[in-house]
């Protein structure tokens, strides 16, 4: 199969993605959004390091699990700390300014 | 190298400077001079620092201070007296204030014929003044504060006339400035004795700018502030030069000495208790422009200019005075003109040169003792008179106040140059002097001196008239008195104030007949001023004769209009003339139209331009980055979206970018 097909299924993702984290209120949505960004990038990483026949997009989306995985777990965490306080997961909940 | 000989061994650098001073080091008993300055220094420190824990004692304390001074004065009298004329002066260098490689400010004494004859008749007439006062501010509460301040004037003023160079005079000269400010304000819970306080205060920082600037141009020219650097080297330097600094001590003389055009803060000055007047605002601070001007007879001696404008200033102000006190209804402001005009005659001697130094001094001392014995008469009066000072709610005191009477009269004689008395002597002198100056300025001045002989004879007989002759005005209450007016009770003063008065007449009577006897005086201070007889255009006797008419003249004119008729108890309406002397000759008109007006304007101009062109500069540069900020401050709305967009965009961006640097 072409690999530009991976690519299209890359960026068809991350519009998801993005539009995801920008449109929707809900912070484990836009969390889960969020991770499918990076799994995007991660699908084009891939990719282009089967089309130029080296390693390195491989071991880059090692990396951006590693850091995904870290990064869940703080994102978790705050937004469980969040909704304890304020009952609610609303991103725009959270926002503290006077005007 | 730092000279760092110590107060107690009276160890000293001797002065070998040329020209005009020459002095040995103080030794033996001169080794003690530091302590004329230094007892009246202590005293006001103790009483001042001390505070109310002094209370009980602060008169006595500081009255013995001041009359420590005396006798260490009479001390150095002695000495300086059985020596010969070439070792009569002395120098003694206490600690080197400020040594920076060039620039030498040393803090040494210099006593000569000169000095000597103002330390004895500061701590002199200082001592009895302070003895007066004991009586006259029995009753006031802060009694102690008020030695302080006079021990504090007195040691300035000590500094002034024994400092052997002119940087250390000027910290003198800013001393009894500052002592005379804290007096005239002594009383300062009336507004008018502040008012006047700031008032002589102001007027005195013109005359020291000129102080200053003369200073400056001593060291630039000189490299020095020693008398014996700048005044020996006075003939190397150029005219233009001389003249400067000459009338920049003119100026500070002015200033000091209330002379035309400084010479508005004087009258106020009386806003003070009457000892102070009689010490500061008579016999003494307002003398120190005449002593600046004897002290640097060398600069003026080489510029003829700046002695023109001396004489000038004199000319002026012994006039000026002298009308102005023929109107005053206020005992001591009339006191203050006739003080402003005698300067005057002081002044001028000064400026004739070597003709008139002696001269100028002489009537300094003889005025010192009769002012200040007419000064504290006029206290005594006020004493017994609750404080009152309208000489037309005088009249006929000499009854009730019969020592007062007499101790005034001998000074009233002596001031109008009654033959033999003091006055009499010193004042002939001058007139002599100004006409021996020769030539047309010479006539002139000559007129001047007895024509003013004329006018201090008149308004000294009013004085005199109004407040010991004639009908008891006070009896009757004033128009608009208050419902609590009660008839003053006049009486004669304590012991503790005629005792002084009763010294001070004796010195009025006696000083000016051993001045001239055998011409001591003259020769006493030749070695220090010069002298020169001048050439006297006709005989002495014409002179004297010619004063005394004009004395007699005044007089008559005086008994006339106050003695023959009755004196109204009310100022009544007058000619232009009388109106104008009443209000000082419009002085203070003249300096707020000249000075204060414009002053104004330019103080409102620069505050305009402060607030609008300052002001508005920084205030709109603040509200520009404010208004920006407060428009830049929207874009942080706290939604998370929103950041997370501008991300977007931002990534897009640098995107876009970076394609399109590929593409090209």
């Amino acid at each position: 199969m072409n690999p530009v097909n991976y690519l299209y299924l890359s960026a068809l993702l991350f519009t998801i993605g993005a539009a995801g984290v920008l449109l929707r209120r809900n912070a484990i949505v836009v969390f889960m959004c969020v991770e499918l960004m990076l799994n995007a990038c991660n699908l084009a990483f891939v990719t282009f390091g089967r089309m130029h026949d080296n390693l390195d997009g491989q071991i880059i989306a090692f990396f951006t699990m590693v850091v995904a995985a870290c990064e869940v777990v703080v994102g978790l965490s705050i937004i469980i700390a969040i909704f304890r306080s304020r009952r609610s997961a609303s991103v725009d909940d959270a926002s503290l300014m006077k005007w | 190298m730092i000279e760092t000989s110590s107060l107690a061994s009276g160890v000293v650098l001797a002065n070998e400077g040329g020209g005009g001073l020459h002095s040995v080091a103080a030794s033996g008993a001169y080794s003690a001079l530091w302590l004329v300055v230094g007892l009246p220094l202590l005293g006001a420190l103790l009483l001042l620092v001390g505070g109310k824990r002094t209370n009980a004692f602060g008169h006595i304390l500081g009255t013995a201070m001041a009359l420590g001074s005396f006798a260490v004065g009479v001390l150095m009298f002695v000495t300086m007296l059985g020596k010969d004329d070439a070792d009569r002066s002395v120098d003694q260098h206490l600690w080197t204030w400020a040594p920076v490689n060039e620039f030498q400010a040393d803090i040494g004494l210099h006593l000569d014929q000169l000095s000597v004859v103002f330390v004895l008749l500061i701590t002199g007439v200082g001592s009895l003044i302070h003895i007066y006062s004991i009586g006259y501010m029995a009753h006031d509460e802060n009694r102690r504060r008020f030695f302080g301040y006079l021990n504090l004037f007195v040691a300035a003023m000590l500094l002034l006339v024994l400092a052997n160079n002119y940087l250390l005079l000027y910290a003198g000269w800013e001393g009894v400035g500052l002592a005379s400010y804290l007096l005239i304000g002594f009383w300062q819970h009336k507004p008018s004795a502040a008012t006047a306080a700031k008032k002589a205060f102001i007027m005195n920082r013109v005359g020291d700018f000129g102080l200053a600037v003369a200073v400056f141009l001593m060291f630039t020219t000189f490299g020095s502030f020693d008398f014996a650097d700048v005044l020996g080297g006075s003939a190397s330097a150029s005219d233009g030069t001389m003249t400067a600094i000459g009338l920049m001590l003119l100026l500070a003389a002015c200033g000091k000495s209330a002379q035309f055009p400084l010479q508005a803060w004087l009258g106020d000055a009386m806003e003070g208790p009457t000892p102070v007047s009689a010490l500061i605002h008579a016999a003494t601070m307002v003398t120190a422009g005449v002593y600046l001007i004897t002290r640097s007879a060398e600069i003026f001696n080489a510029s003829p200019d700046a002695q023109l404008a001396v004489t000038v200033v004199g000319a002026i102000t012994v006039l000026f005075g002298a009308i102005v006190g023929c109107a005053k209804d206020d005992i001591k402001k009339a006191l203050a003109a006739s003080t402003m005009s005698q300067i005057g005659y002081m002044i001028l001697a000064a400026g004739l040169g070597p003709i008139g130094y002696v001269f100028a001094i002489m009537h300094l001392v003889t005025h010192g003792f009769f002012k200040a014995g007419l000064f504290l008469g006029a206290g005594s009066v006020m004493h017994g008179m609750n404080d009152e000072v309208d000489m037309r709610r005088y009249g006929g005191l000499r009854k009730y106040m019969p020592i007062t009477f007499v101790t005034f009269g001998l000074g009233y004689l002596s001031i109008i140059g009654f033959p033999l008395l003091s006055g009499f002597f010193s004042k002939d002198k001058i007139i002599e002097a100004a006409f021996a100056k020769g030539g047309t300025s010479g006539w002139i001045l000559g007129a001047v001196t007895l024509l003013a002989a004329g006018l201090t004879a008149f308004y000294m007989t009013r004085v005199m008239l109004m407040t010991f002759f004639g009908k008891e005005r006070w009896k009757e209450a004033p128009a608009g008195a208050p419902a609590d007016w009660h008839e003053p009770h006049p009486h004669e003063s304590p012991t503790s104030m005629t005792g002084p008065m009763i010294l001070l007449a004796f010195g009025s009577v006696f000083a000016g007949g051993l001045f001239v006897l055998n011409e001591s005086f003259v020769k006493w201070l030749t070695p220090v001023t010069g002298f020169s007889h001048g050439d006297l255009p006709m005989s002495e006797w014409a002179v004297t004769g010619m004063a005394l008419s004009m004395v007699a003249l005044g007089s008559a004119v005086a008994y006339v209009q106050y003695a023959r008729r009755d004196v109204p108890a009310v100022a009544p309406a007058a000619s232009l003339v009388t109106v104008a002397a009443r209000r000082d000759l419009y002085q203070d008109a003249v300096n707020e139209g000249l000075v204060m007006r414009p002053g104004q304007y330019l103080t409102r101009l620069l505050v305009w331009f402060d607030n609008r062109g300052v002001d508005g500069f920084v205030g709109g540069l603040a509200a520009f980055i404010g208004g920006t900020s407060a428009r830049v401050r929207k874009v942080q709305t706290g939604f998370v979206r929103s950041y997370a967009l501008s991300m977007f965009g931002g990534t897009l961006l640098v995107v876009a970018c970076t394609l399109m640097a590929r593409m090209a």
